[in-house]
């Protein structure tokens, strides 16, 4: 059996350094979220250290004469790839912060464009999108109802509103000549 | 097994793209090399994926790296799952691959290094492989760095202001993600001293079931990021739309389903017991119904895709959560499906971006008309998506309904309830973007673009793949309920890499027993010196 029981010393530097990592990854300045990423990787190396289990004794011994005393070398290992990984994300974060500095003279995380169109349209109560094919139309059905005939009427013409501009009847017609009036509608 | 001498195919999806990584990046001056060697790596790299698929059906190959044997060692393995995964993404990235190179020699006024682009994409590609057929917990870790240090590559191609923005949140969210993928390796390490997945197997039932818990609490959560799965999901919609298409289109298409994969792997070999499986459910309705809503409001097109892609991420989860035979064939079957449609689907976008100018739906307009073979592009794969007969997607959704009834809980038919409503209101999103984009009179007078032949081409071809789902659909659901039968039986994975439930096979082995020979030692856990060697230097 293995002694598994983990050095206070080691779980508390881990707690610190997520607490820590986890803290600076909430910022909105880059270069502090870099550095929470490097705090909670080496968190997570410590845990591993901790899982290799208790700490002392040499990863290798010769032809493994004493293997009792020998530790396990197998988180180390992977301790050794999960730096290398770090230090290359490290880099490219780093490389990212820096143009992001050279573009805008400051390395803040930017909220999306998308998400604060929203946002400012929600401050203001309109909506977000327009529908092209109700918007433009001013006429609510009710209206139209009142407004179209047919041959049982006596005397009329066939529609009234077939000379409207915004009208739903000129969709196949010349498309240069509609799309100016209904482009006008929808996008203030 | 009986296929062992053709067990050299294994690693060739993952050493094949990144020999031709290294070397592209070599001939970085001579853009023309360059391509040809990207084209015929992952021309290799289908046909390898193609044999492994045929070959898998036999029984899993194994592969021993280095000839270390399994549980100390790194294994390939490719069984039906993997090999499935594995072609129909090697498929993708070679359309994918084809596309950009016609559009990277369409418009040279495009700020994108493409001397960067290939070797990036064929690592990307490489990570994505070795995800798949990796089966050591610590692999798929590595294999997802990979991909990801390639996708960040990507995702920023060029460093303009705005993919400088979305690739923060990218990267950001990415990494918090491998942090917490790499604690979940950590504690499990600790509490059963292995990382290889069948050694996993064997041991985990035999640890405390909370510590259990905890375990598959930690994989999920890494696993949901990767796979934007709802509550973790919104950062795709917000990086993803300003990529380059054709990287958007393999994004789209991969990198979530590699999450989706390594939930399948670990949901059905190490946690069958499914006790998170209503929380899983619960999750996959809310992906589902959230994301669909997402998308419904977009006036965007890419925007509006991103948000069909998290929308339908939880069909595939509602198929694991299921952890039934039927379930899991309908997510596996969904899955192959979804990398292609949704692939497909950006691609078509790129090129209407292209034609129209715009991705914003109302400024767009006319297409129909303009583009007609552009029009039959999109419909295709749009009604593929939204699930209408007799097309793949609706042949996935019905396994999946079926095998929602089959359960019979109640929250199991709140979620058959709620993947009907999903996919009306994905015909929905995509019909008023067909209307608007498509049939719409355009607000300016459109200019005639010629859409050049080698980005119709591939994705007409990758339409043709969707379409083939659909066709070869039969064979297809088979090998899939066959593969999940396997998963579901759980031991023909394990004892192909542990033969004796105990080591796997290589040089190692042998070593190892002629130590204990002389030794006599009870031996520590992992008796093999020189491990560190092995291991850093695969991967540093």
């Amino acid at each position: 059996m293995i002694d598994m029981s983990p050095n206070i010393v080691l779980v508390v530097t881990i707690g610190v350094l997520f607490t820590a990592g986890v803290y600076l990854l909430l910022e909105r300045s880059l270069s502090r979220v870099l550095v929470g990423v490097v705090l909670l990787g080496n968190g997570a190396n410590l845990l591993f250290l901790v899982a290799g289990g208790a700490a002392g004794r040499p990863p290798i011994v010769g032809d493994g004469d004493d293997d009792r005393r020998m530790s396990d070398p197998l988180p180390q290992a992977m301790v050794l790839t999960a730096i290398v990984i770090t230090l290359g994300m490290t880099a490219f974060l780093l490389a990212m912060a820096y143009r992001s500095w050279q573009l805008h003279r400051h390395d803040e995380v930017q909220d999306d464009v998308e998400d604060r169109r929203i946002a400012r349209l929600a401050a203001r109560q309109e909506r977000a999108t327009t529908d092209t094919d109700t918007e433009g139309v001013v006429q609510t059905l009710d209206e139209e109802a009142t407004e179209a005939r047919d041959e049982t009427d006596e005397g009329a013409p066939a529609r009234v509103g077939a000379g409207d501009p915004a009208g739903t009847g000129d969709g196949s017609s010349d498309p240069a000549g509609s799309s100016a009036g209904r482009g006008e509608g929808e996008r203030p | 097994m009986t296929a062992t001498d053709l067990s050299w195919v294994v690693p060739l999806p993952v050493v094949v793209p990144l020999s031709a990584a290294g070397l592209t990046l070599a001939l970085y001056r001579r853009p023309r090399l360059q391509r040809v060697v990207s084209v015929v790596a992952l021309s290799i790299v289908l046909l390898a994926a193609l044999t492994l698929l045929v070959l898998a059906d036999d029984g899993p190959l194994v592969v021993d790296v280095g000839s270390w044997a399994a549980p100390v060692g790194i294994d390939l393995v490719a069984d039906r799952l993997s090999a499935l995964m594995l072609s129909v993404s090697a498929a993708v990235t070679l359309c994918v691959l084809l596309y950009s190179l016609a559009q990277g020699s369409q418009d040279d006024e495009e700020s994108a290094p493409v001397s960067i682009y290939h070797p990036t994409y064929l690592v990307l590609t490489a990570g994505v492989a070795n995800a798949f057929l990796s089966g050591d917990l610590f692999n798929i870790y590595v294999g997802f760095e990979i991909l990801l240090a390639a996708s960040y590559v990507l995702i920023t191609l060029g460093g303009t202001g705005e993919r400088i923005r979305a690739g923060t949140i990218y990267v950001v969210v990415a990494l918090l993600s491998s942090v917490l993928f790499l604690v979940a390796i950590a504690l499990v390490y600790a509490a059963t001293g292995t990382v290889n997945l069948a050694q996993l197997a064997i041991r985990l039932p035999e640890i405390d079931p909370g510590v259990r818990l905890v375990l598959q609490v930690m994989l999920l959560l890494a696993f949901a990021i990767k796979a934007a799965v709802f509550p973790l999901s919104a950062w795709l919609p917000d990086s993803y739309p300003t990529a380059p298409a054709p990287v958007t289109a393999v994004f789209a298409g991969l990198l979530t389903k590699v999450g989706v994969y390594a939930m399948i792997r670990t949901q059905t070999l190490l946690f069958p017991d499914g006790r998170l499986d209503d929380l899983l459910m619960w999750a996959a309705l809310a992906t589902m119904v959230v994301g669909i809503l997402g998308a419904v409001a977009q006036d965007d097109i890419k925007r509006l895709l991103s948000f069909t892609l998290v929308s339908h991420i939880g069909y595939m989860v509602f198929g694991i959560a299921l952890s039934s035979g039927a379930g899991w064939t309908a997510a596996i079957y969904y899955v192959a499906h979804h990398i292609t449609v949704q692939t497909a689907l950006f691609l078509v976008v790129g090129l209407v971006e292209r034609a129209g100018g715009s991705t914003s739906l109302t400024r767009l307009g006319g297409l129909a008309r303009l583009a007609p073979v552009l029009a039959v592009l999109f419909f295709v794969p749009a009604m593929n998506l939204a699930g209408i007969p007799p097309l793949s997607g609706f042949l996935g959704k019905l396994g999946l309904l079926q095998a929602g009834v089959q359960l019979g809980t109640p929250l199991a038919y709140a979620l058959v309830v709620g993947s009907v409503v999903t996919s009306l209101l994905t015909l929905y999103a995509l019909v008023k973007a067909w209307n608007k984009a498509f049939w719409q009179t355009p607000e300016t007078e459109p200019r005639t673009v010629r859409l050049p032949f080698g980005m119709v081409g591939p994705t007409a071809a990758l339409v043709g793949v969707g379409l083939l789902l659909t066709v070869a659909a039969g064979p297809l659901y088979a090998y899939t309920e066959r593969a999940a039968a396997a998963l579901r039986e759980w031991s023909p994975y394990v004892y192909a890499v542990l033969p004796d439930g105990q080591r796997g096979q290589g040089e190692s082995v042998e070593v190892a027993r002629e130590d204990e020979l002389r030794d006599h030692g009870p031996g520590v856990e992992p008796s093999t010196p020189g491990m560190v060697a092995d291991d850093a230097g695969g991967e540093g």
